[in-house]
């Protein structure tokens, strides 16, 4: 039998890898984009010859240099938590989840790696073309290791490409390509990088707002601004745009997620979306309590967005979680009956060939296929364990979905400024730029509680529920790395934040 | 083309290309041998910094090397990934922190309002340099001294001690193996640093380094190889694979396949001929001829642990658990789809070298350091 382990002790690991995915994500959306930012400042500075813009790149560079350290250093943990803290996943599903890992090695972190060292201290050693060239692939390389992350945590969303293998009893890759090409896989990169990148040049024009709001280095300000605000503008747009896409994914694919994020519990036909509510924090699936509080909505729009059709119907947590004939949807009760069997017959199964009884084996498989789409369900201890926690949920999206819709315009308002030639007299405007940064901070770590809560209970959607997923250790000792974790990050945080202010308070060398 | 290999094979390659990443990981440790060395080698401030910027070029790349390890490790042999990572938990930990300082500890040394001072930075590099490759020795060496896991029948594990692994540091042939990559780090360290920076004195201070680590070295290298031929192995049964205990096995290894015998003596070979070219030659080229021994010894040890049917990762707590380069590995399709992304590998090893090449052509000197171009980034 597979064992199962102590509650708690989950709990801990799975707060522990929150703690470390969320620190390593600080850094990550500020490398993504801002390391193109530089790219495109250097290639102004070497189109145009003008040492202004030299200097622009020089402190951006400098920032990012900063930023970048810490991003790696929050990264390597990630790479090996896999293993140290949910092995049963890393021997379940390591034949798919691997080889994004393994590429992302060989071909993203090298390219970063080996170019930094030439933006860095290349700028007397190698020609301008060639420096350029390096910054363009430091950007690159950062971008692609987001690509083949993404690809392993989308294929988490929606597995595909595999099949479960009864002989070795864990999931094994049949298809390489369905894998790294699923639509999931792209909406989540199309969708995690644009925000990058907005989030980026948030970064860039809320510290040249603050330049503006100080007197200093104005014109450096001005013309970082311009930069900033022409790519946020369309990173902002596009955003958006993948953003759609992405919850359109999770309807398709996860749609207890999305019932979640929308706090729905009974399923409409013409579903509308919450634009502002409140949760009744109390309510149970299943019961008869109401589920807001207080809210604003506007009608119908979910189905249109959900299912990209008027009238369709979307499915809420009630439906998914007992069952809607009507609908076609299966209960988890069911499911979680038929998942026992499947697990039944798997243990049969194996004893059966162990002890060369072949036609009991074939026996116990063929019982075994029938059920076995729901193996992970026989894991669950009752139904409403399918669901994950709501409130969480729906407010990380609705915060993330509001600011989303903010900052688009922000980008126009700067970008209207600019032409009338007079943002430096806008003190309004500098303060919400400034405080745009926390903003964007705040938007990207909602958008990963969105999608890694609303995933729960599932580590492997639908596959792998977190509490078989995870490694044998005691509770103390899952608690103790948590805390060490919790402490060292924080202390290198508070390092990097004040180096990074003392650097801007510096500003760029005046030329 | 790559589609028709057989299994067998595939693992084979798999563990051959594990085994190369790993071995230019020890080579390219002699960052971690600089650094281990920057509160003795260098008598100022000026020549601790030419220290540090020297090794702050390449310390990513070991580095990321590490991190290609783990995921390599993870795609090609999951259950070892899941095993040993999860099962000698504190171990890994403890590598992984020091791992994680040393990343910030290049660029925020020197950045002013750097909230814990240059001295702790300084010494997060020290510890880098010392502990953490004391204990990956030590984690290696489980290689063939064995760990005490237990698998279930789904591949869960369970681990027989409480300290999750760093009881591996309590084995005096364990020890001595986390010894011998300490000294060796350094040695390498020494030639590396005389190999990159034009200082007068501080070149002088690297070249007796080498020397004196290398003498430290002998003792655990010896010891070391003289339990690895004798000890008792971890073999496996070529048609019951069924794992049991065989005398001399590591030897028998050795015999069997003497390309690895011969690997092995020219690598050390080519390490000693590098220690003494830069003791008594002058010589500052020994890094690249001790850099290739090293990779040539490491592959050698590797091989020697996972081929001619020996278990690479034996659990001494339950010998049937022990891992194999066969039951350990991912299914023929993801090898065989891994293989075809590895055919990418010899491309970034160019490119890699190439601009290896590029940033060393000058060496870097107190000038560079203070009025170069790039004087604003330096470390
Ligand atoms: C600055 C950050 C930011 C902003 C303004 C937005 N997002 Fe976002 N969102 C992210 C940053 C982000 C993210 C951190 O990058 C996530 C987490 C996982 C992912 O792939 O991207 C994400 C995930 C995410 C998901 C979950 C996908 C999943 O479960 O895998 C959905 C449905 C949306 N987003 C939808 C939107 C919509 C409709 C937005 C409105 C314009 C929006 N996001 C703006
Ligand atoms: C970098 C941004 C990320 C953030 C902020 C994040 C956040 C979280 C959070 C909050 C949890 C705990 C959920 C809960 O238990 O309620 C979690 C769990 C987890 N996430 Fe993520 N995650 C991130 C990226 C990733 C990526 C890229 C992957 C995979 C490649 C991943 C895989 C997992 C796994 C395996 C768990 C543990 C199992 C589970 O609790 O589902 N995460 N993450
Ligand atoms: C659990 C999932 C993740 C793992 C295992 C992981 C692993 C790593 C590792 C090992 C590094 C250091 C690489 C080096 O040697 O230079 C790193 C850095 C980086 N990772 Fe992650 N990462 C995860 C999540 C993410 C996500 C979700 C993204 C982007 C979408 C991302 C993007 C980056 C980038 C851009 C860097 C460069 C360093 C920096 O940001 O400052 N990672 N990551």
């Amino acid at each position: 039998m597979i064992e199962q382990l102590d509650l708690s002790q989950v709990n801990w690991a799975r707060a522990q890898f929150a703690l470390t995915a969320m620190y390593h994500w600080l850094f990550v959306p500020l490398t993504l984009g801002l390391s193109f930012l530089v790219a495109f400042f250097e290639s102004i500075y070497v189109k145009t010859g003008n040492e202004d813009w030299k200097r622009i790149t020089k402190f951006w560079m400098t920032l990012f240099g900063i930023n970048f350290a810490i991003g790696v250093a929050t990264g390597i943990i990630m790479e090996f938590e896999f293993g140290t803290n949910w092995s049963n996943y890393s021997w379940m599903v390591g034949d798919i989840f691997g080889a994004p890992l393994a590429i992302e090695g060989i071909f993203a972190f090298f390219l970063e790696a080996t170019f930094f060292a030439i933006m860095f201290f290349g700028w007397d050693r190698v020609s301008k073309k060639f420096h350029l060239f390096s910054t363009w692939m430091v950007a690159v390389g950062s971008n692609l290791s987001a690509l083949w992350i993404l690809v392993a945590n989308a294929w988490m969303q929606y597995p595909v490409g595999m099949a479960f293998n009864p002989d070795t009893a864990r999931f094994e890759m049949q298809n390489f390509w369905e894998v790294a090409l699923s639509p999931y896989a792209i909406s989540k990169f199309t969708h995690a990088t644009s925000s990058s990148f907005l989030l980026a040049s948030l970064f860039v024009m809320g510290i040249s707002c603050w330049y503006l709001l100080k007197g200093r280095h104005q014109l450096m300000a001005k013309r970082s601004i311009a930069v900033a605000a022409v790519f946020g503008f369309l990173s902002a747009s596009y955003c958006g745009l993948t953003g759609d896409e992405a919850a359109y994914s999770v309807a398709q694919k996860q749609p207890m997620k999305l019932a979640a994020m929308e706090g729905l519990y009974k399923g409409e036909t013409n579903a509308g979306v919450v634009a502002l509510g409140i949760i009744n924090s109390e309510k149970q699936p299943g019961d008869e309590q109401r589920d807001f509080i207080f809210s604003v909505r506007v009608p119908v729009v979910l189905s249109l967005l959900a299912n990209r059709e008027l009238g369709s119907f979307v499915p809420g947590i009630d439906d998914l979680v007992f069952g809607n004939e009507e609908q076609g949807i299966t209960s988890v009760a069911s499911r979680m009956e038929r998942g026992r069997m499947a697990i039944k017959y798997l243990a049969a199964y194996k004893e059966a060939r162990d002890n060369n009884h072949e036609m009991a084996a074939d026996r116990a498989l063929q019982q075994f296929t029938l059920y076995q789409d729901d193996m992970g369900y026989g894991h669950l201890r009752s139904p409403a364990d399918a669901a994950p926690p709501v409130a969480t949920t729906f407010y990380a999206f609705h915060i993330m979905v509001a600011l989303g819709t903010l900052f688009p315009l922000v980008f126009l308002v700067a970008l209207y400024f600019l032409y009338k030639g007079n943002l430096e007299k806008q003190r309004l405007f500098q303060l919400i730029g400034l405080l745009c940064i926390p903003l964007s901070y705040i938007a990207s770590q909602a958008g990963w509680v969105v999608a890694e809560v609303g995933r729960q209970p599932w580590a492997i959607q639908g596959l792998l529920p977190v509490h078989i997923a995870n490694t044998n250790l005691t509770t103390g000792t899952v608690q103790t790395t948590f805390f060490i974790f919790l402490g060292l990050f924080t202390m290198l945080l508070i390092a990097e934040i004040k180096i990074m202010l003392k650097q801007i308070q510096i500003g760029p060398e005046e030329g | 083309m790559l589609g028709n290999l057989d299994y067998t094979t595939l693992q084979q390659i798999w563990w051959l290309l594990v085994s190369v990443v790993g071995s230019l990981f020890v080579f390219l440790l002699f960052v971690q041998g600089g650094q281990s060395m920057l509160f003795t080698l260098a008598h100022n401030d000026e020549e601790k910094a030419l220290m540090i910027n020297s090794l702050g070029r390449k310390w990513e790349m070991t580095f990321t090397t590490l991190v290609l390890f783990g995921g390599a490790l993870f795609a090609a042999f999951p259950k070892f990934y899941a095993t040993s990572f999860g099962g000698a938990y504190w171990v890994w930990m403890c590598i992984l922190f020091t791992f994680i300082v040393q990343a910030v500890a290049y660029e925020y040394r020197k950045k002013p309002d750097n909230f814990l001072g240059s001295w702790a930075y300084e010494f997060f590099l020290f510890i880098n340099g010392t502990v953490g490759v004391l204990l990956i020795g030590a984690a290696v060496a489980t290689f063939f001294s064995g760990a005490a896991f237990a698998l279930n029948e789904y591949n869960q594990v369970t681990w027989q001690t409480s300290a999750r692994g760093l009881e591996a540091a309590t084995n005096l042939f364990n020890l001595s193996f986390g010894l011998f990559l300490v000294f060796l780090a350094r040695t390498l360290g020494g030639m590396y640093l005389l190999n990159n920076i034009d200082h007068v004195a501080l070149n002088a201070r690297c070249r007796r380094s080498v020397l004196i680590n290398f003498l430290w070295m002998l003792p655990f290298l010896f010891f070391v190889l003289i339990s690895l031929v004798t000890m008792e192995g971890f073999a496996v049964n070529p048609e019951t694979l069924e794992v049991f205990m065989e005398k001399g096995k590591y030897l028998h290894n050795l015999l069997a396949m003497p390309l690895l015998l011969v690997l092995l003596l020219a690598g050390l070979g080519l390490v000693i001929y590098a220690v003494v070219a830069t003791s008594f030659q002058g010589s500052t080229k020994g890094i690249w001829f001790a850099g290739l021994g090293t990779v040539f010894t490491a592959l050698a040890i590797f091989l020697t642990a996972g081929y001619n049917y020996t278990a690479f990762y034996p659990s001494y707590a339950d010998l049937q658990s022990s891992l194999t380069i066969y039951n350990a590995s991912s299914s023929k399709y993801t090898l065989t789809a891994m293989t075809y992304v590895a055919l990418g590998i010899p491309f970034v090893l160019a490119y890699v070298a190439y601009i290896w090449r590029l940033m060393d052509n000058k060496k870097l000197t107190v000038e560079e350091l203070n009025e170069g171009e790039n004087s604003h980034e330096m470390y």
